[in-house]
């Protein structure tokens, strides 16, 4: 009984994880790893501070994605 | 959803579904009959709920099916130009909140508060109705088109398939539209603020908090998102206890602003936060505000229906019929339908269905639950914050919401004030009312932002804390709604530049390179001038600022949604869909008559509390004569007073003017195409047959839950993945 709840709650939480992850875009990072490594498998991968760096330069270049409505 | 094998309706469905149109049945008709007799918030939420039901389950679904024809083997841009980074199949659960983050703000909070002075009939009946009809569908419908054009954006769109005339006319008015949108944010927020050193302090200290979270997030934990936003939220709340202890200590006086200083303040920060890098300020905010925002509207939504409350406003005032209430002039037509944009039809959202949603959406047919739900769910959000606005004391809203101009400075001026408008509210209840939240006064603080935050720490200390913990709850209100709005004023300031910096583009080629940094800083310093000079003007103005600039705002809005209808509509009749055009033209004809009534009543109404230039020469008359006319105190007043009728009359002129060009634009396109179907040129991306399998909806049905069991039993050979759905754990 204990570890069916206690199983559900870790099935639960993963969710809520997984769901926080994708809707910040904390994952981003390893969804574009795994993209690149599968279509590309040569090309060379940045670290991650890197890869946030390019992708700030990206919102800085075209602020249009960064709109919310009122 | 296709198939053509014709469905047996079960007897099941058909007892569901005539059940919630009883139930929404039964709520609308209390709203509307009862007359003189305290009635419930409940009442509002079944009519609400029900309708939206209905609406989705049929309507979004024949315009999903018969209108749009959307196909579920056709690939979407994510899908490819997959590159894992913008462009990538997001699950649709997921989405829906992206989109729903991204569209709802302050807005739909705001316009209903507002619109509650005609009572709270009328603005529910539009918020609801114009949703179903008009807003849902002309988010999803752009969101389709745009999804299927890789992504373009409403400009591209109207350039494209209109032509390069109303595709100019519509840059340039989105442009205006910007101006006027910050400048009225900025407004609202000024007006929450000022002689608030509890609020001021607590939107203060969200500053540090973000630049330490960009700190963090640039050097520290790159990417970490979900931590640094927990550690800023926990530091929020903290800002805003602290601000309680703040307004108490000896650095009150430093944090009690007024409302020219605010301002000053405001402008600063727009300027310097639209050139700090993106890092510091922007995304970090922009974290916090979204997390702020889906966890304030939940509680809110969780509050309302728990709680429950009685409405205490009229169904419907005096001032519908009559046209001169204290809070916006003009009458129940045009000026509902324009003062609630957000939450029944808002030109905006054109921009953000034709922006990053679409790049991420998986499937064609789940623009249906991502563009029609979600804005089903902000129109639930605009529907809390008429039940928030109706539940405070009627005399209480107005003496809340009407300019100083009427209720004076004193307790008992208002008092007197709010007697004259036909409420009773005694000079004590109105300072117990300020007590009980801890401000000095409550008096002429318009924008709908404190109202609403009273009437949300209502809601909310009913739940949590009772009595003593109404005046966290009331700047807790205060700071959700700043937070969002200074984060807005940020990224729209920055959107106004790269727009800006187009245009000037055509005169002095590097300003085109966004890299160019004095070209930003120029561009930065001209957008913020612009709303600055609006939001200045907004402060002074002895008529009240939100008097005269919401109108001016709802207008814009509106006509941003003509244009987006405009488009929509061109498009169906291009695509061949002649037959299905009435689903967007409908609401266009309608959208465009309530706004182009209201620009001409703004422009010409010989009523000079409605019309700018009748206002304008009565004013210029006086002072002609050397009288000097209430509300204005002095000469310097008058002439301000003739300025900025001035200005508002001709601005809003020129965006009715803009927007008939787009429309006319679009009719000839669009009978050009009628006569002559064969030479239409459509920009649709190729058809590419799609590899994923993914539900339509919120729910997979037993059908699509077949489909996605196949589809993970034997993986397709080019990506050796099944669907999105199931790489949740």
């Amino acid at each position: 009984m204990i570890t069916h709840t206690a199983r559900r709650a870790a099935h639960w939480g993963r969710l809520v994880r997984w769901y926080v992850r994708e809707l910040t875009g904390e994952n981003t990072y390893d969804r574009y790893v795994t993209h690149t490594r599968r279509q590309h498998p040569e090309a060379a991968l940045p670290s991650r501070a890197e890869f946030e760096r390019q992708r700030m330069d990206e919102r800085e270049a075209d602020p249009r994605g960064d709109f919310r409505c009122c | 959803m296709n198939t053509s094998t014709p469905r047996m309706i079960s007897p099941r469905t058909i007892l569901i579904w005539s059940a919630v149109a009883i139930v929404a049945a039964i709520g609308w008709a209390m709203l509307a009959l009862s007359r003189g007799e305290d009635v419930s918030a409940a009442w509002m939420v079944a009519a609400a709920l029900g309708s939206y039901a209905i609406a989705y389950r049929f309507y979004s679904r024949f315009i999903l099916t018969k209108v749009l024809r959307a196909d579920k083997t056709r690939a979407t841009p994510a899908e490819r130009l997959n590159d894992g980074v913008d462009f990538h199949p997001t699950d649709r659960r997921v989405l829906l909140g992206h989109h729903f983050a991204a569209i709802a703000g302050a807005g739909p909070l705001v316009g209903p508060v507002l619109a509650a002075q005609m009572g709270y009939l009328p603005g529910t009946i539009w918020i609801i109705v114009g949703v179903i009809l008009a807003g849902a569908v002309q988010d999803m419908v752009t969101l389709f088109f745009s999804t299927r054009r890789d992504g373009k954006s409403l400009g591209q769109m109207a350039r494209e398939e209109i032509g390069p005339i109303g595709g100019a006319a519509a840059l340039l008015s989105v442009f205006i539209i910007m101006i006027i949108l910050l400048a009225v944010l900025a407004l609202i927020v000024v007006n929450a603020l000022a002689e608030s050193p509890w609020g001021a302090f607590s939107i203060a200290m969200t500053v540090p908090i973000a630049l330490g979270m960009g700190f963090y997030l640039r050097v520290l934990r790159p990417g970490r998102v979900t931590e640094v936003s927990l550690i800023g939220v926990v530091l929020l709340l903290l800002a805003i206890v602290s601000g309680n202890w703040v307004a108490e200590s000896s650095w009150a006086g430093a944090f009690t602003l007024d409302h020219s200083t605010l301002v000053l303040w405001l402008v600063a920060y727009g300027f310097i936060a639209s050139v700090l890098p993106v890092w510091m300020l922007l995304a970090p905010r922009d974290y916090l505000s979204t997390f702020m925002k889906i966890g304030t509207i939940g509680l809110l939504a969780v509050g309302v229906v728990f709680t429950l409350p009685t409405l205490k406003m009229d169904a419907v005032t005096d001032f519908a019929g009559r046209g001169d209430g204290p809070v916006f002039a003009g009458s129940l037509f045009p000026f509902v339908f324009i003062t609630i944009a957000c939450g029944a039809l808002s030109g905006f959202h054109a921009l953000i269905s034709s922006g990053t949603t679409p790049k991420m959406i998986e499937k064609e047919t789940q623009v249906r639950m991502i563009g029609y739900g979600s804005m089903l769910m902000e129109s639930f959000v605009a529907v809390m914050a008429m039940v928030a606005a109706s539940i405070i004391d009627p005399g209480l809203y107005f003496a809340m919401n009407a300019p100083p101009g009427v209720v004076g400075g004193t307790v008992q001026s208002a008092s007197d004030a709010i007697a004259g408008l036909g409420y009773t509210i005694s000079p004590d209840q109105l300072a117990a009312a300020a007590k009980a939240v801890e401000e000095h006064s409550l008096l002429s603080r318009t924008g709908g932002a404190p109202t609403l935050a009273v009437g949300v720490s209502e809601i909310f200390s009913d739940v949590i804390g009772g009595h003593s913990m109404k005046a966290f709850w009331y700047h807790f209100a205060i700071m959700f709604e700043a937070l969002f709005i200074l984060t807005a004023l940020d990224a729209g300031t920055r959107v106004g530049r790269f727009m800006l910096q187009d245009m000037l583009g055509n005169l002095y080629k590097p300003f085109r390179d966004v890299g160019w940094k004095p070209g930003a800083w120029i561009a930065s310093a001209i957008v913020v001038a612009l709303w600055g000079y609006f939001l200045w003007v907004g402060v002074h103005d002895p008529l009240g600022g939100v008097n005269q600039l919401f109108p001016v705002f709802g207008i814009a809005n509106q006509l941003l949604a003509a244009v987006a209808l405009a488009v929509c509509t061109t498009l169906l009749i291009k695509s061949g869909r002649l037959k299905w055009a009435w689903v967007t033209a409908i609401p266009l004809v309608w959208d465009t008559v309530v706004t182009l009534t209201a620009s001409w009543q703004k422009v010409f109404s010989d009523d000079p509390r409605v019309g700018f230039f009748s206002q304008r020469d009565r004013y210029q008359d006086a002072i002609d004569a050397g009288k000097v006319l209430p509300p204005a105190k002095n000469m310097d007043e008058m002439h301000t007073v003739v300025t900025n009728s001035t200005v508002d009359g001709v601005l809003s002129a020129l965006l009715a003017v803009l927007v008939i060009i787009v429309i006319a634009d679009a009719t000839r396109t669009c009978v050009r195409a009628i006569r002559n179907p064969d030479a239409t040129r459509l920009h649709e991306a190729p058809y590419v047959k799609s590899q994923i399998v993914a539900p339509d909806g919120l729910i997979a049905t037993h059908e699509e839950k077949r489909e996605l069991a196949a589809a993970a039993a034997a993986p397709t050979a080019e990506s050796g993945r099944a669907t999105q759905g199931d790489r949740s754990p």
